[in-house]
Parts: C-alpha cells; structure tokens; sequence
C-alpha cells in the first residue's frame, strides 16, 4: 500500500492503495468516479482518456500512485455550469449511440482542439480522424464523432 | 409536431452519457459483493482428468472455487439452442451437450472449467490462475473446410464428421435445369471471414442472491433480459421466473453479442446463491476476443446460369458454415432462415437452391452478430453478379436492372415474399449521388498518378423485424418474435411507455417517445421510456434483427390506438359529446369546430379521479398491447463504394461511400443515419481489415486489439446518405428496420469496387498485402507464354 494525493476534477483526494492500482481502476473504484470505461487491456480502445496535468492519458496506462500531486480531470469534470461544448457538439450532431465510447471520446476531442488552438493549426477533418488513432468508436463509425468535434473546435 | 414521426429530434439520453453519469453492469455496486473470475481452457480441445483447486483455496481472501460436476448436481441445465433445423434427409440437427462450466471436454480456447470467488478482483484473476487442471490434449478440428472430412477430430465424440446439420432450401432438380439450359454460367469461391462482434462495454454480470426471499437478481449486459429470464429459468433451473429479476442498465453496445445467455451469468447466477456473496464478473478483452460468439465464417461456392439475354436462370449455392464448439442460442438459424432465404437478392430468379453443411470446431460458438446470414446471402449475390456482369461484358448496374423484381407481393424460390420496394429508385438515387457518370474521368485522373481506382456496387435485400411468430414456429423458432408495449398516462398527463425492447444504443428513450408525442401532441419532454427491467416491463422479446421500430413501435402504436380510443370517450362523456367529434391535437382533446375542450392533464386527472366516468367504464388510463408480425419486412437498398488503390503497397483507400436505404418510414432521421453510419464502418471493417484467425492448433491469434484490426477514424470517410420510402404495409407505421443495413450491404460493395480498381478477385479482409499480392499475381506474364 502506498499513500497517494492528487486533485481529481478540482477537489484534493488522498487515499492508501496497492501499488498495481492503475488511474482507471483508483477513479473508478476507490472514487466511484465510473464515467471513465475501460473497454480493452491492450491501451487501444481510448474509452479510459483523461487528462492529466492538462494532456490526455489513456487512465489505464498509469499507475495511480505515479500521480502523485497530479491534477487529473475526467468526464465528469469538464463542464462548467450545464455541459462543456465539446459534450453539448455530441449531442447535436449524435455523435454518440450506446456511449460508452464517449467519455474518451469527449476527453480526447477537448485535448486535440486545446492543443490545436495552442499551436494555432487547423483542426480540419483529417487531422481530428487522424487524432482520433486512438480512440476505437463500435456504434457510430466515427461520422458524427468527427462532425462533432469540428463543430466544438469552433466554439472553444 | 416538431418532436414527432419524421423529426430530427435530439436524444434525450445523451445527457446522462456525455457527463459520465451512465449506468452500466460494472458501475454498479451491490451489498456484500465478490468477484468472480473463470479458470478458462488454454487448449482447443482436451479431456479434462483432474482439478486441483488446493493452491488457489489457500489464498487468503478466496472465498471458493466451483467446477461443472457441482452445477450438474444442483441440476442446472446444459446451454440450449432456440432453433431447430432439420436435415434434408429429415433427421434433426446434432446438438452436443454444452455445460456452462466443462465437466468431461473443453472445446475451444477459453472454454469455462472453474469459477474462483474471491474479496478482490485482482486476487480472483490470480487464483484463477492457479488452479491446477490436468489435461489431456487432443488433435482440434479447426478449419471450417475441413471440418467434416473423413479423419478429422471429433468436437463431440457422438456426433459423426462434426456434422450439426445438412439443409437444404430451394428446388435443386428445377435449379440443376435451368442451369443447363443457361447460354452463360458464372461460378465463383468465396469466404466469409470471420469476425468478431466488439461491443467496446465487454460483457459483465452481478448477481445478488437474497436468502430471506430466496429471489435472485441478474445485472447484465443483455439486449433482451425477459429472454435472458426465461431461459435462466425454464432451462438452466437457476430459479422460477418470479424469483428472478434481470436487469439489463445502459449497455454499451451489443450486435448481437449481448442475445446470448452466455455460462458466466448462469455460473454467477448459481454461485452466488452457493457462497451466500453477491458475485460480480466483467470481461476484460481478451476474454470478450476468446468467449464472445463469433460471427460469418461461411466457405461458399455458387454458380448462377442467365439466359442470352441476361436474365437469370437458376441460381445455385454450396455452403459450408462453422458454428464453432457449441449451437449457440440462433447459431442454427443464422446460417439457414437468415441466409439461405435471401438469396434471391432483389432479382428475379426462377430456380434456386441452396445446401447448408453446418460443421462444429473447436472454436468459440459462432451465432448471429449485426446483419446475421442476410450479409453473407448479400456477398455470394452480389459477389456473382458482378463477376458475372464483367464476363458478359455488361454494365453491373444493367444487369441488375435487367433482373429487378419490379412487381409486390413477390414470392422467391426460397420461402420470403418480399412485401414492397422500388429497387430503381434506390440503384437511381445512389448512382446519381456518387456521381457515377463522373467515374471515367476520376478514374483516369487517379491512373494519371499511378494509383487504381474503382467502383463497386451493392444492391441488397434484408428480412427483418423479426419475426412473425407463427411462420417463426413452423420453421423451427423456439420462441414467438412478437413485442410488447404498455402506455401508462399518468394523472398529471405525462406518459410512461414500457418497452419489451431494449436500447443499448439505438435512441430508444428518444424515437419511441417521439410516437407519443406525435399521437397526442404533447413536448417529448413528458414522455420517459421505461425499458431493461424484468421487475417493472412486461415480458418481452428484446432488441435484435432490426425489430424494434417494426415490431416494438407497432406494439407501442396499438397501445396508443387504445388509449386513444379511451381518452375520447372519457372526453366525449366529459364534454357532452359525441365520440366520432373528438380530435386530440396539440395536447389537448377538442369537439371539433368548437372551442370546447380538455387539456391533457385534464383528461389524466379524470381518468383516475374517476368522479364522472362513462357508465361501466374502469378507471385509470394504461394500455398494454402484444404486436405479432404478419410477414417480415423488407428493407433494401444501393451502396456505392469508390476506392482508390496504392498498387505499389496494396493500400485500399475508401474515397466515396454512397448508402442509398429504403427503410419504408422514418421516425427520426438523425438516428437512422447513425445506424448506417455505424453499420456501414462495421462492413469496411470486415471487407478491409477484421478477421479473426485461429491457428492449425486451435489458438486463437487475433485475442486483442493489438492483433484483430479494427476500423479507426481514419480508416473510413464520410459518407452520403440517401433514403427511398416504399413503406411497410406490414405494421401500423410501414417502418422496415434499419439497424443491420449497413452491415449487411457494405462488406461486397467495398470488395467489387477493389474487384473493379485491381480487376481480379479478392478475399477478404482485403488487406494491403492481400490486395498488394493480388495485383501482383493478375500482373505476372503466364507461364505458357
């Protein structure tokens, strides 16, 4: 057991976990934070994105206690007041079906436009399919996923 | 109406999804819980002489372990199949016993031989692996063309060349003669690739045993828990249905993969009761690759005979379709009733007959996964209509046209009678959006820079919402395919609509409310969904086969027709008038051509205060109805496919992608296009890259995504949508389903256009080396020469 203390979606948590806590199974289990899914063990599907420190993380990959003093957001952190727009671009263009997709969906569509934006580039339609290598989409193939994405870009 | 029939109406359950606050299995947590974990074979096929479970029992927090010989002796049921087929020579199909956990053999890779029940996931999974099993390894068969042959390993050691069934459907001797007399036979072999469903929430199960009241509770990723209840219960003796109740939450996707009562809920399920703990079990991927029922994997060889004026003649198809280590739940009707049935595409074919061999293998159950037999029947047509269009020297679009069933009803050769479509239109709009008479000139530009463009078309025909029960019945269904639905206005006025059908996807809360609000006039807002509760839904059939617009919207449109018909006599009586001069719209109920009237909640109030009731009239006001399907419907369709091709490394790129649909009548259309979208990249991803691959061993090599390919964004373009409408004149609102089209329609227009770009056939997955090697064989001079 190794005692660990981050900020989680703005709030200071602290707890003692096992070493081979990954951030996915920390967020879910122990915060009971479960809009972060886990759809693979391989690191492939993206259902787990957050950020951590500003960047996307697949949750998966990490070991919760690597964290330390980490600020880490997750779905259920993102909007501000009703819903970011990034999540209110799903839901007009039905970027989403049996969503469970969606929370790394939405995690990493806010991290492409932010780093985009940053780097003052175009977030055209190749470049966010391209983003999106690491997100795997079973119900909507990534149609309105991409139509979404580039509707939110324009309103972040 | 702007949230009524035909509106784009935004879904109403996005919320909960896009703020992380859904509700699916594993984010559910119950009192007293453990963690289940399954000892799973790593052979394909080998006789299980021993258990020793000592080491993982002495692990501090292993609750238990549990092996098949102690379900057996608690009577829970062997894993049934829900179809009968018989064999043409009128014996009844071969079915070998499947236990939910193995008692004698293990028969694929990750067969289930123990559950470990333990304080931790983690430690779970651990004990599991240190469950010793002594096995003894035999030869596998695995290849489905080879299964049946003489010598091979037997699956079952009762069931001779590994043959579950020998069908047949169609007029052999009539299709034998037409062939003869054709002036032009195309033959083709083709393989439909396996594949694997991947639903991205992997299957999970809680089960709650409650010793007080003796009653079981089933959370479970199922898309369709009364089923899952039933068969729990009248088959599997896991408890009676009244003390039973499955729950099947936000699912995150299903595809067919979700129908099945898989061994891990019926293992839970018992285990839970036997350990007095809450048992809990979420698949990780690996485990979703090596149990989830596989799907396709048909090796097919057909042959189809025209006349010389390019009509068909007779049409004949060999197949042979591997169902894996057990008959799964529609495993024995996917690859018949679902295939062989459709087979006459939208054409006009006097004769044709179709011989099914089903084989088992020592391989994962193979059942019904998004489209199911009607995409294989659509590959074998279209497949060898345009080989057959290119060796007759004609346009593949006229030769279709040539053999379009023009005239509805029509009866096919193979048992369908296809109720209604306009294939012209459908082959007219696509061609028109694909630009096809701009194809010459993309063509030559593409070769001005080295790179192979083509055109490949798909005009299909699908059987869904499924199905009607009787019809069902005499071919073999083990259950009725009706649905049901229950409408409960509430005395404030707002509705409740119960639903047999389940969404794990679909936009259920969203269309079904959308019949409501269109019926009666009131904000969709006032209309919630209730759906995926045995406790709190009448008994239904659940979601799959694209039956839950025709079937449970039919369902919900006859219990509003009662409602309705209640309402206006409540109203009638109320205001002093006739019946027949009542017209509800707008949210309220007015005689007509007057300014007398009842709001909604009014009429909801009335009809519970019930104060002043039409005499003999029972209070409140909820309506149950059960809708049967009198025929199937019958969706068609034309996609266009245009890819471009990197002949120096093979690389297929999909440059267009026309879906042309006539679903007959659409309730939103937001949503429906979301169901192409999302089946057609199902279709790329079979035609292109997904296939799932054992080897001569029987290991499964594509266990994860770093092995089995699956379409990413930026495998797939946009696409063009298009819809005809010839309705349905089977149910109430002429809708035809559309959830399997896309599926169902892209895989072969993905291959005909590589076909057309590279101008030699082509398997699939059409991978870059494949299509590379392809091209390079056509391109090598002859030896001869």
């Amino acid at each position: 057991m190794t005692n660990v203390s981050m900020t989680v979606n703005g709030k200071a948590v602290n707890r003692d976990i096992p070493d081979t806590t990954l951030l996915s199974e920390f967020l879910r289990e122990e915060l009971r934070l479960t809009g972060t899914h886990v759809g693979c063990d391989t690191s492939q599907c993206g259902a787990c994105v957050v950020h951590v420190d500003g960047k996307a993380v697949k949750a998966c990959t990490a070991l919760a206690v690597s964290l330390e003093g980490s600020a880490v957001t997750t779905v259920e952190g993102v909007a501000n007041g009703d819903m970011h727009p990034m999540q209110t671009a799903f839901n007009e263009h039905h970027g989403l079906q049996c969503g469970f997709c969606t929370p790394g969906m939405i995690m990493t569509g806010i991290d492409m436009v932010n780093r985009y934006k940053a780097a003052g580039k175009k977030l055209d339609e190749a470049a966010i399919r391209d983003e999106l290598e690491g997100n795997i989409c079973r119900c909507t193939g990534y149609h309105n996923i991409v139509k979404a994405i580039e509707d939110a870009a324009a309103k972040m | 109406m702007s949230d009524g029939i035909g509106a784009r109406v935004k879904r109403k359950e996005d919320k909960r999804f896009l703020l992380g606050k859904g509700k699916y299995t594993d984010d559910i947590r119950v009192e007293n819980q453990s963690y289940g974990a399954f000892v799973r074979s790593p052979h394909a096929h080998a006789r299980i002489k021993g258990i020793d479970a000592s080491a993982a029992l002495a692990m501090d927090g292993v609750i238990a372990v549990h092996t098949g010989p102690e379900l057996k002796a608690d009577g829970i049921g062997d894993i049934i199949t829900g179809w009968a087929i018989t064999s043409k020579n009128g014996e009844a199909m071969k079915i070998g016993a499947w236990s939910p956990l193995a008692t004698e053999k293990v028969r694929y890779v990750g067969d289930s031989v123990a559950i470990v029940i333990a304080e931790t996931q983690a430690l779970a999974r651990l004990a599991a692996e240190a469950v010793e099993v002594d096995y003894e390894v035999l030869a596998p068969a695995v290849a489905t063309g080879k299964a049946m042959n003489p010598g091979q390993p037997l699956v079952h050691d009762e069931i001779a060349n590994n043959m579950c069934f020998d069908w047949e459907v169609g007029d052999e001797a009539k299709t034998d003669a037409g062939l003869a007399g054709a002036a032009h036979i195309t033959e083709i072999s083709l393989i439909n690739n396996r594949l694997s469903p991947n639903a991205i929430e992997p299957r999970s199960a809680i089960a709650v045993y409650d010793d007080a009241e003796d009653h079981y509770t089933l959370y479970s990723t199922s898309q369709n828990p009364h089923v899952a209840r039933l068969v729990l219960s009248a088959f599997y003796n896991v408890a009676p249905e009244h003390k039973l109740r499955v729950i099947a939450p936000d699912v995150g996707g299903g595809f067919g993969s979700k129908i099945y009562i898989y061994p891990e809920e019926i293992t839970c399920l018992w285990a839970s009761m036997k350990t007095g703990r809450s048992v809990r079990w979420t698949a990780e991927r690996s485990e979703s690759f090596m149990t989830d029922a596989h799907a396709r994997d048909h090796v097919t060889s057909a042959k189809i005979g025209f006349d010389s004026d390019g009509k068909i003649v007779g049409f004949k198809v060999d197949t042979i379709a591997n169902i894996g280590a057990y008959a799964s739940l529609f495993a024995t009707a996917t690859p018949t009733y679902l295939y062989g049935t459709l087979l006459s595409g939208q054409y006009e074919m006097p004769a044709i007959y179709c011989n099914v061999k089903a084989v088992y293998t020592n391989t994962v159950p193979v059942d019904a996964y998004r489209g199911a037999g009607r995409p294989e029947a659509t590959y074998v047509v279209e497949r060898i209509m345009e080989k057959a269009a290119r060796e007759m020297n004609m346009d593949v679009a006229e030769l279709r046209r040539k053999n379009f069933i023009r005239a509805f009803p029509y009866q096919t050769e193979v048992l369908l009678a296809y109720d209604a479509g306009d294939f012209d239109a459908v082959l007219n709009m696509a061609q028109e959006a694909a630009d096809v008479a701009g194809f010459p000139a993309r063509k030559a530009e593409a070769a001005s820079r080295g790179k192979m463009r083509g055109l490949g078309y798909s005009c299909f025909i699908e059987a869904c919402g499924l199905a009607p029960s009787a019809a069902a019945g005499s071919l073999g269904s083990g259950v009725g395919l009706w649905e049901s639905a229950e409408v409960r206005v509430n005395p404030v006025g707002t509705i409740e609509i119960l639903t047999g059908a389940h969404s794990h996807g679909q936009g259920h809360e969203t269309t079904f409310a959308q019949l409501a609000a269109d019926r009666f006039g009131i904000p969709i807002d006032n209309v919630a969904i209730v759906h995926g509760d045995t406790d709190k839904v009448q008994f239904g059939m659940g979601t799959y086969g694209s039956r839950s617009g025709p079937v449970g919207m039919s369902a919900v449109m006859k219990a509003l027709d009662k409602v309705e018909a209640k309402v206006k006599k409540i109203v009638a009586h109320s205001l002093e008038a006739a019946e027949d001069d009542i017209v509800i719209e707008g949210g309220e109920a007015k005689i007509a051509g007057t300014d007398k009237k009842m709001a909604w909640h009014e009429i909801g109030l009335a009809a519970y205060m019930a104060h002043n009731l039409p005499e003999g009239m029972e209070p409140g006001l909820k309506e149950t109805s059960f809708f049967d399907p009198v025929n199937f419907s019958f969706p068609s369709g034309c996609f266009i496919c245009e890819v471009e091709i990197d002949p120096e490394t093979g690389v297929t790129q999909i440059v267009q992608f026309v879906a042309a649909d006539d679903f007959g009548t659409i309730i939103n259309p937001m949503i429906v296009e979301g169901q192409v979208h999302g089946g057609v990249t199902q279709g790329i991803g079979q035609a292109l890259m997904e296939g799932v691959v054992y080897d001569d061993d029987g290991q499964l090599l594509t266990g994860s995504y770093m092995d089995y390919t699956m379409p990413r964004a930026d495998d797939v373009p946009s696409y063009t949508i298009g819809h005809g409408c010839t309705p349905s004149p089977n149910n109430p609102l002429g809708l035809k389903g559309c959830g399997e089209a896309g599926a169902i329609g892209s895989p072969v227009a993905v291959i005909n256009a590589i076909v057309d770009a590279i101008g030699t056939d082509v398997e699939m997955p059409a991978t870059p080396s494949r299509v590379w090697a392809a091209i390079q064989s056509s391109a090598m001079p002859q030896a001869a020469e």
